[in-house]
């Protein structure tokens, strides 16, 4: 028990660390790569809550694949860093006031007497030997929520339409070749045949 | 002994975290998007803190709809700030007004 709370903190510390450093960096790429750090830990922490199929998720889909989308925009897009960064001491006490109060009332809400702490939420016992997060997933994902997981599919499928669509450009003025044209052609297009008369050697 | 309450004063911190890094990133769309994603993750958070102390298993099936739902966003959104930067050469929310009447 005490090992799971001495990882709970550990991670969380990171965590924290970690977020705020997204927040607070110069440069939109150690921006990223913080942000795959807090990935990361709250993967960890989802373990410790026995939510084996989601922090494998988290680490596949976000690290593996949102992060480095996320990489490869930051550099691709040539930023100013020096003009992006101006504002940051301008908005910082009221950024603070914000949060400082959101963080205050939502804690006052959690920690307040018996609402969720042990009496009212007992400790779940562990998942007995065998037990896969997996497969209870799934046994629900393709029974009770078939058709929201279909959903899911096609608003993945208008996602890539979306971004292929948005970032797809024509240019004009360069000679490029047409594969389909190129299969396309015939032969009276590129063939053409000159009747003439045939011509004697010269001075034979 | 971890309960209810520490898994979410994580996502509480989190989420308010997120919020501060929104008001102090003004001008930079990206890390304005990447704030999103840890708002999402706290939010999450809590789904799977819940299902596991309720014994249910829908906020995790919830969660992976949430996850679904942000990585179609995150495309979409990246696709259209690089269309943007290509068409006006900046990402500064500031100079992005042409809305204004």
């Amino acid at each position: 028990m005490i090992v799971q709370e001495l990882i709970f903190y550990v991670f969380s510390i990171v965590m924290v660390l970690a977020a705020g450093a997204v927040i607070t960096v110069r440069n939109p790429v150690y921006a990223a790569l913080f942000l795959v750090l807090t990935f990361f830990t709250a993967a960890a922490i989802w373990m410790l809550l026995e939510a084996e199929f989601l922090a494998i998720v988290l680490v596949v889909v976000y690290v593996g694949a949102v992060m480095v989308l996320f990489l490869f925009v930051v550099m691709m897009l040539d930023i100013n860093i020096d003009t992006m960064k101006e504002g940051f001491i301008r908005y910082l006490p009221v950024a603070l006031v914000v949060a400082v109060a959101m963080a205050a009332e939502l804690l006052m809400v959690i920690w307040s007497k018996g609402r969720f702490g042990v009496e009212a939420f007992p400790i779940p016992p562990p998942n007995p030997v065998g037990y896969s997060n997996t497969r209870a997933l799934g046994e629900l994902l393709y029974t009770e929520y078939l058709l929201p997981f279909e959903v899911a599919g096609v608003i993945l499928l208008v996602a890539i339409i979306a971004a292929i669509a948005l970032t797809l450009r024509k240019r004009t003025g360069i000679k490029t070749q047409d594969p389909a044209k190129q299969v396309r052609t015939r032969r009276d297009e590129s063939v053409r045949l000159v009747k003439m008369k045939s011509e004697k050697p010269q001075g034979g | 002994m971890l309960t209810l309450a520490h898994f979410l004063t994580l996502g509480a911190i989190l989420f308010s975290l997120s919020v501060a890094g929104i008001f102090i990133n003004r001008k930079n769309v990206i890390i304005l998007l990447m704030c999103l994603e840890l708002m999402l993750l706290a939010v999450n958070m809590n789904f799977v803190a819940f299902s596991r102390f309720i014994g249910n298993l829908d906020g995790q099936v919830f969660v992976f709809f949430i996850l679904t739902v942000a990585a179609a966003e995150a495309a979409i959104g990246l696709a259209i700030l690089v269309v943007l930067f290509r068409s006006r050469r900046t990402i500064n929310v500031a100079e992005l007004d042409d809305l204004k009447g």
